[in-house]
C-alpha cells in the first residue's frame, strides 16, 4: 500500500446526503415536490462527485484518511478510504443518483403518501452507508451500522399498515437484536484482547491474541451480529423488508443495507482477524459451510416464491452468501471475487428490483405467474430484466460472470472442490428461478390471451413512466458495460489482497 | 469568593428556598424567577468547582473554618469522583426548574406552588450537600433532608395512590437512613472520627481489615444505601413512589435520587472503607450477582408494564443494577463505567421522564396504548423521547452506548460473563420496550386498514403543541444525551484522573 | 453463664438497642395500622439514638462544659482520648489504642496543634494519654460529640415522624381508613389511581 493522504473529502462525501435533508424537508413542507427531488438529485451528484474525486488517489495505491473526533480514549471516529471502501462507496453513491430518479417516478406513479419523509430518510440512510464504507475502525463502522438500521426503519414501514408493521418489527428485531446481542460484545471483546485497538489493518488486530475456539466464537458472533449480511438462519428480515416501496427494496435491500452487512463481514475477516491469522486458526471453514448451506437453501426457496419481490429477496440472500463464502475461502482470488461480487450483484439486482417496481407501477402485478406476455407490452423493462438476471446468474455479457469466475477460481485455490460444486448447483438454480420469468414474458404459453377468465385488460398496459424506465435501462447498461471494461472494479477489489500470498 | 464555592453551591439553593417562601407569600409569580436564578447560580458554582478540580485537583473546604482534628469540623470536598455528579445534579435541577414553569398542579391548586418550589429547592440543597460532603454524619443529615423533601414532593400530588406510595417510601427510606446512621456509629466507635478520609486513614493505619466492628459497619451502611437506591431485592418502594407522584416531581426524583445514592455507595466504598478493604472479600461476587438479578428483574418487570412511567421506573431498577455491578467489578473500567453511567443515566432518565410527562399532560397518555399516533400529534416531543429511548437501548453515539461500552469492558476484564450477558439482555429488552412504544406512536394502536390515502402530506391540523418552555427543557436534555455521548472521552479522562492513585481500580490493570 | 458475663453484661447497652431496633423493625414491617407502623419507626430511630448516647457516657463523667480558651484543648483531647477509650472498651480483637493516638495527633500538625501544645506540656508527646495530666482530664467528662450528633438525629426523626403523620392524615382523608389491608383492597379495585 502506498501512503496515506489526509483529506476531509470522506467526511464531506458522507455528509452530503445528510445535509440535503434540510432542503428536502424545507421544500417538502411547502409542497414543492420538484424542488425536493432536485435537492435529492443534486446531493446525489455532489456525493458521487466527492467519492469520485478520491478515486485516482485510491487507484494510485494510496488511502485517504481523516479523523473526526476522539470518541473514547485511544479510539476515534475516523474515516479511511481504501480500495474496498472506495468500491462500495462508488457503487452506493452512484446508484443513489439513479435510484433517486427512479424513486421520484415510482412514488409519484403510485401516489405514495409522506414522500418528503421518504426522501429525507433515504438521504440519511445513504450517509450511513457511506459512513460504513469509509470507516477506519470497527467502532465507526458499528456506529454507522446502527444508524443505518434505524434510518431505514421508517422506509421499510413506509406504508404504515399491518403488513408494514409486521415487516418492520421483524426487521428491527433481527438487525438491532443481533447487532447489540452479538456484534457489540464481540467488538468489545476484540477491543479488550487487542489492547485497545480496533483499526482495520491487513495484519489483523487480533492476530496472535485469541485461541482457535475463541476465534471461532468471535467470528460467528461477528458474522451473525452483522445480520444485514443475511446469512441463514438470520435471513428472514430480508423477505420481510420487502413490504417497503420498491425503490427502498432496490437500493437498500439489494445494494446499500445488505451490502453493508457483507462489507462488514469482509472488513472483520480481512481487517480485524487478518486473513493470514484466520487461516492459521483454521476456523473459517465453518463459515464456508454455513454460507454454502445458505446459498443452496435460499435458491431452493426462491424457486417456490410466486411473489416477484420475494423471489428477488431470496435470490439476494443467496448472492450475499456467495460473498461471505468467497471471503471465507481466505484465498486472494476468493476475497477479490467477494469484493467484485458486491459491485456485480449490485448492478444486476438493482435492475431486477427496478423492473419489479416498474411492472407494479404499470400493471399493479406482483406475482411471477401474472407476467406472461408482458415482454411485448414493456419491452425495455423486460429486456433489462433479462440482463439483470444474466448478471445475477453469472452469464455473459455481464459483470456477474467475472465475479463468479473469481469466486470459482477461489474455491480451487483454496482446494475446496465441494464448494465449487455448491457454486455450480446454485448457478443452475439461479437460472432456474430467473429465466422462466423472462421466457414466459416474451413467449407466453398459448392459453394466455385465450379464454383466461381475467378481468385485467392487457391492452391498456404500456411502459412505466420514463422516470422509472430510464434508470433501469441505465443500470442494466452498466452491468453490461462493466463486463466490457471491468478494469476499475477489478483493480479496486484486488487492492484488498495485495499483501496476500 | 472562589474559595467559598463549595459552601455557595450548597447554600444557594437553600437561600433560594427561603426566598421563595418569603416572596411567594406575597406574589406567587415571583417564585419561578427566584427558582431559576437560584438554580442558575448553583449551576454556575458547580461549573466553577468543576473547572477548579479539573485545573488544580481536589478542593477542600472546612465549614466555619473548623478544621477536622477537633472532631466537629464539617469538611466539604470536591474531587474527581464527585465534581461530575455535582454538575449533573445542578444541570438536571435547572432543566427541571425550567420545565416546572406553569405546572398543571399549580394551575389547578395555586396554593401548592410555594410549598412545591420550597421543597424542590431544599431537595437540590440536600443533593448537592450529599455529593460534596466529606463527613459521614453530615451525609446522613443531608440524606434525610433530601429524603424528607422527597417524601413531601411525592405526597403533594393529587393522586390518591401517590399518598400510599409516599408512606411506603417514608418507611423504607427511614429504615435505609437509619442503617446508614447505625453504621456510622460503629465506625465512630472504632475510629473516633466522622471524617471520611480520617476513618479510612485509621482503618489503614491500624490495619483494621479484620475488625468485626468495621465489617458490621460496612454491611449496615451498604444495606442502608442499597435500600435508598432501590437495589435488588429492596426496590419495592420505587416504582409506585415515582410513578404516582406529580410529573415534575418524578422528573427531578427519578434522574437524581438513585444516581446520587449510587454515588454515596461509591463514596462509602472508596472514601470510607477504601478499595483494598472493599474488594478484599468474596463479597464482590455476591453483589455482582445481585446486580445481575437486579438488571434481570428490572428488565422483565418493565416488560410487563402497561403504563409508561411504571415501565420507566422498572428500568431505573435495572439501571441501578448496571451501576452497582460496575462499581463492584473491582476493576478500573467497571468503576469508570459506573461513574460515567451516573451522569449518562441521569441525563437519559431525565429526557425520558420529561418526555413522558409532556405526553401525559398533553395527550393524557399514561398507558403505552394511549400513545397511538403520538408521532403525528407531537413530533418534537416524541422525537426527543425516542432519542432518550435509543440512549437506554445503547445506540451510538448516545451516552447510553458508551456507558455500556465501559461497563461491558469492565465485565470482560473482570471475567464476569454473567454481568456482560445480562447487560446485553437488558439492552435487547430495552429495544423491545422502546420499539413497542415507537411502533404504537408511529402506526397507531389499531393496525390501519390500508396504506396511504388517509394521511396526506403536511397533515398538521391535529397537532398538539407542547408548551415552548417544556420543549426547551426536553430538548436540552435530549441534546445533552448526545453531547455526553460524543464527548465521553473528556468525561472519562476526568473520571480516570479522579480515580488515580486508588488501589485496585485506580490503574488500568488486568486485561490479558 | 460465661456468655452472659462475657458478652451481655459488659455490653448491655448494645443488647438493649438491638432489642429495641428489632421491636421497631417488626412493627414497621408487620403492623397493619399505619400509625403503629410510625410508632415502630419511632422506636427504631430512638434505639439508634440511645445507642449513640450510650457511646458518649462514661462512668463518673461530668457534663462537658468548659469556658474560655481551654475549650480548644478540651476538644482536641476528647477527639484523641475518646477513640482510645472506646477501643479499649470494645471488642477484644482490637489492637491497642496507642498507634492511633499518635496517628491522629500526627494527622494535622497545623497551627492549632502548636497552640494546644502551649496549653498542656505533655499533650503532644505520645506517651500514655489516658493518664494525661494536661489542663483537662478527658476521663472526667462525658463525650459530648455523640450527644450533639443525636440532637440533629432527633430533629431528623421528629421531622420524619411529622411527615409520616401528615401523609397518614392525607391517606385517611382519601381512603377513610388507616388499615393497610383495607387501603390495598381499595387500591386493587382501581380506586383513585390517578388524581
Amino acid at each position: 500500500m502506498g501512503g496515506a493522504v489526509q483529506s476531509w473529502n470522506p467526511l464531506w462525501a458522507c455528509l452530503a446526503s445528510l445535509v440535503a435533508v434540510v432542503p428536502i424537508v424545507w421544500f417538502g413542507k411547502r409542497g414543492m415536490a420538484n424542488a425536493r427531488e432536485g435537492a435529492t438529485l443534486a446531493a446525489g451528484v455532489v456525493k458521487f462527485g466527492l467519492v469520485l474525486s478520491m478515486l485516482p488517489l485510491v487507484l494510485g495505491g494510496e488511502v485517504v484518511e481523516c479523523t473526526l473526533v476522539e470518541i473514547t480514549p485511544g479510539l476515534a471516529l475516523a474515516f479511511r478510504v481504501d480500495g474496498l471502501g472506495m468500491l462500495f462507496g462508488l457503487v452506493a453513491s452512484g446508484l443513489w443518483i439513479v435510484t433517486s430518479v427512479y424513486a421520484a417516478g415510482y412514488m409519484r406513479g403510485s401516489k405514495e403518501h409522506a414522500q418528503t419523509r421518504f426522501a429525507a430518510f433515504f438521504a440519511i440512510s445513504l450517509s450511513a452507508t457511506l459512513g460504513v464504507a469509509f470507516s477506519a475502525n470497527l467502532l465507526t463502522m458499528y456506529v454507522f451500522y446502527e444508524m443505518l438500521s434505524l434510518a431505514t426503519f421508517p422506509l421499510v414501514t413506509h406504508h404504515q399498515d399491518k403488513e408494514a408493521r409486521t415487516g418492520g418489527r421483524t426487521y428491527l428485531t433481527y438487525l438491532l437484536g443481533s447487532s447489540i446481542g452479538f456484534a457489540l460484545p464481540a467488538m468489545i471483546f476484540t477491543y479488550v484482547r487487542s489492547g485497545g485497538n480496533l483499526d482495520f489493518s491487513m495484519a489483523g488486530v487480533l492476530a496472535g491474541t485469541v485461541t482457535g475456539g475463541e476465534g471461532l466464537v468471535l467470528l460467528l458472533l461477528f458474522v451473525f451480529g452483522f445480520a444485514k449480511c443475511g446469512l441463514m438462519p438470520l435471513h428472514s428480515w430480508l423477505p420481510g423488508a420487502m413490504v417497503a416501496p420498491t425503490p427502498v427494496s432496490a437500493l437498500l435491500h439489494a445494494v446499500a443495507v445488505v451490502k453493508v452487512g457483507v462489507f462488514c463481514v469482509i472488513r472483520v475477516v480481512t481487517g480485524i482477524f487478518g486473513v493470514d491469522f484466520l487461516r492459521e486458526l483454521d476456523v473459517a471453514v465453518v463459515l464456508s459451510w454455513i454460507a454454502a448451506f445458505t446459498v443452496v437453501t435460499s435458491s431452493l426457496i426462491a424457486l417456490t416464491q410466486d411473489n416477484l419481490k420475494r423471489r428477488l429477496a431470496f435470490s439476494t440472500v443467496g448472492q450475499l452468501a456467495y460473498i461471505v463464502l468467497g471471503v471465507s475461502l481466505l484465498t486472494p482470488l476468493g476475497v477479490t471475487g467477494s469484493a467484485l461480487h458486491i459491485a456485480a450483484h449490485a448492478f444486476g439486482k438493482i435492475t431486477l428490483f427496478f423492473c419489479a417496481g416498474a411492472i407494479f407501477v404499470a400493471t399493479g402485478k406482483k406475482y411471477v405467474s401474472q407476467l406472461e406476455g408482458l415482454g411485448k407490452k414493456m419491452p425495455f423493462t423486460m429486456t433489462a430484466f433479462l440482463l439483470g438476471s444474466l448478471s445475477v446468474i453469472g452469464l455473459p455479457p455481464t459483470l456477474g460472470l467475472l465475479s463468479k469466475f473469481y469466486l470459482v477460481m477461489g474455491t480451487l485455490q483454496a482446494e475446496q472442490p465441494w464448494l465449487l460444486v455448491v457454486f455450480l448447483v446454485s448457478t443452475i438454480l439461479n437460472a432456474a428461478y430467473f429465466l422462466p420469468v423472462v421466457y414466459r414474458a416474451f413467449f407466453p404459453s398459448p392459453k394466455v390471451g385465450g379464454g383466461r377468465p381475467e378481468k385485467f385488460s392487457w391492452a391498456a398496459v404500456e411502459e412505466a413512466p420514463l422516470a422509472c424506465v430510464i434508470p433501469l435501462c441505465v443500470t442494466a447498461g452498466l452491468a453490461v458495460m462493466f463486463f466490457v471494461v471491468p478494469g476499475v472494479w477489478v483493480e479496486l477489489a484486488s487492492s484488498l489482497v495485495g499483501g496476500l500470498k | 469568593m472562589v474559595e467559598q464555592l463549595p459552601a455557595i453551591v450548597v447554600l444557594t439553593p437553600m437561600v433560594a428556598a427561603l426566598l421563595v417562601t418569603l416572596l411567594g407569600l406575597r406574589r406567587r409569580a415571583w417564585c419561578f424567577p427566584v427558582v431559576i436564578v437560584g438554580l442558575g447560580a448553583t449551576l454556575a458554582a458547580a461549573t466553577g468547582l468543576l473547572v477548579r478540580v479539573y485545573r488544580d485537583g481536589p478542593v477542600d473546604y472546612f465549614m466555619g473554618g473548623w478544621e477536622v482534628p477537633l472532631g466537629i469540623g464539617i469538611q466539604l470536598r470536591v474531587d474527581g469522583l464527585n465534581a461530575l455528579v455535582l454538575m449533573t445534579v445542578a444541570v438536571v435541577a435547572l432543566i427541571v426548574g425550567v420545565y416546572s414553569f406553569r405546572r398543571e398542579e399549580d394551575v389547578k391548586v395555586p396554593a401548592k406552588t410555594v410549598p412545591f418550589y420550597t421543597l424542590f429547592l431544599l431537595l437540590v440543597t440536600g443533593l448537592c450537600g450529599i455529593t460534596i460532603t466529606a463527613d459521614a454524619f453530615n451525609l446522613f443529615v443531608l440524606l434525610e433532608v433530601t429524603s424528607l423533601t422527597g417524601y413531601g414532593l411525592v405526597a403533594m400530588g393529587s393522586s390518591k395512590r401517590g399518598k400510599v406510595a409516599a408512606f411506603n417510601y417514608v418507611i423504607m427510606g427511614t429504615i435505609g437512613a437509619s442503617f446508614i446512621l447505625l453504621g456510622t456509629g460503629y465506625l465512630y466507635i472504632q475510629t473516633g472520627t466522622l471524617n471520611m478520609e480520617g476513618i479510612r486513614e485509621v482503618i489503614e493505619a491500624q490495619d483494621l481489615f479484620g475488625s468485626t466492628t468495621i465489617v458490621v459497619a460496612f454491611i449496615l451502611m451498604m444495606v442502608g444505601v442499597f435500600i435508598k437506591m432501590a437495589f435488588f431485592p429492596l426496590y419495592g418502594w420505587l416504582p409506585n413512589a415515582y410513578s404516582y407522584c406529580p410529573s415534575t416531581t418524578s422528573c427531578i426524583l427519578a434522574p437524581l435520587m438513585t444516581k446520587v445514592s449510587i454515588y454515596i455507595m461509591i463514596r462509602f466504598m472508596l472514601g470510607i472503607f477504601g478499595a483494598e478493604y472493599v474488594f478484599q472479600a468474596h463479597a464482590t461476587a455476591i453483589v455482582v450477582w445481585l446486580a445481575v438479578l437486579a438488571v434481570l428483574a428490572g428488565s422483565l418487570l418493565a416488560l410487563a408494564q402497561v403504563e409508561i412511567k411504571k415501565m420507566l421506573c422498572y428500568l431505573i431498577v435495572a439501571e441501578v443494577g448496571y451501576m452497582v455491578g460496575g462499581a463492584w467489578l473491582a476493576n478500573h473500567w467497571g468503576m469508570v463505567g459506573a461513574l460515567y453511567h451516573i451522569v449518562s443515566d441521569a441525563i437519559m432518565t431525565l429526557c425520558l421522564f420529561l418526555g413522558a410527562s409532556i405526553l401525559w399532560s398533553r395527550l393524557k397518555a399514561r398507558r403505552i396504548d394511549d400513545l397511538s399516533g403520538a408521532f403525528r400529534k407531537m413530533p418534537w416531543t416524541m422525537s426527543a423521547f425516542v432519542l432518550g429511548g435509543l440512549a437506554m437501548i445503547g445506540v451510538p453515539p448516545t451516552s447510553g452506548f458508551f456507558s455500556k461500552w465501559y461497563l461491558i469492558r469492565g465485565g470482560m476484564e473482570a471475567g464476569r460473563w454473567e454481568y456482560v450477558v445480562v447487560l446485553l439482555v437488558s439492552s435487547l429488552v430495552n429495544a423491545i420496550l422502546f420499539f413497542r412504544i415507537i411502533e404504537i406512536a408511529y402506526f397507531g394502536k389499531e393496525p390501519a386498514e390500508s396504506h396511504g390515502g388517509a394521511h396526506g402530506e403536511g397533515d398538521v391540523e391535529e397537532r398538539v403543541a407542547a408548551p415552548r418552555v417544556r420543549l426547551v427543557a426536553l430538548w436540552a436534555a435530549a441534546i445533552l444525551v448526545v453531547l455526553v455521548g460524543v464527548f465521553n472521552g473528556e468525561l472519562v479522562s476526568f473520571i480516570e484522573k479522579g480515580l488515580e492513585g486508588i488501589p485496585i481500580i485506580g490503574n488500568v490493570g488486568g486485561g490479558n | 453463664m460465661g456468655f452472659l458475663t462475657q458478652y451481655v453484661i459488659p455490653h448491655f447497652n448494645f443488647w438493649i438497642y438491638v432489642i429495641l431496633l428489632m421491636i421497631g423493625l417488626y412493627a414497621m414491617i408487620t403492623k397493619n395500622n399505619l400509625i403503629k407502623k410510625l410508632i415502630g419507626m419511632s422506636i427504631f430511630q430512638t434505639a439508634i439514638i440511645l445507642f449513640y448516647v450510650s457511646l458518649g457516657a462514661k462512668e463518673g463523667g461530668r457534663i462537658p462544659i468548659l469556658t474560655g480558651e481551654v475549650l480548644y484543648a478540651e476538644k482536641k483531647a476528647q477527639a484523641v482520648a475518646y477513640g482510645g477509650e472506646a477501643a479499649k472498651g470494645d471488642a477484644a480483637d482490637l489492637p491497642p489504642p496507642m498507634e492511633k493516638e499518635s496517628d491522629s495527633a500526627d494527622l494535622d500538625d497545623g497551627d492549632l496543634t502548636d497552640e494546644l501544645l502551649s496549653y498542656g506540656k505533655n499533650f503532644g508527646d505520645d506517651s500514655d494519654d489516658d493518664d494525661d495530666e494536661g489542663i483537662i482530664d478527658p476521663d472526667a467528662y462525658a463525650n459530648p460529640l455523640p450527644h450533639v450528633l443525636m440532637l440533629t438525629a432527633i430533629v431528623v426523626g421528629v421531622a420524619t415522624l411529622g411527615v409520616g403523620l401528615a401523609i397518614v392524615q392525607m391517606i385517611y382523608r382519601e381512603y377513610g381508613t388507616i388499615e393497610e389491608d383495607e387501603i390495598l383492597a381499595k387500591v386493587k379495585k382501581g380506586e383513585g389511581k390517578y388524581g
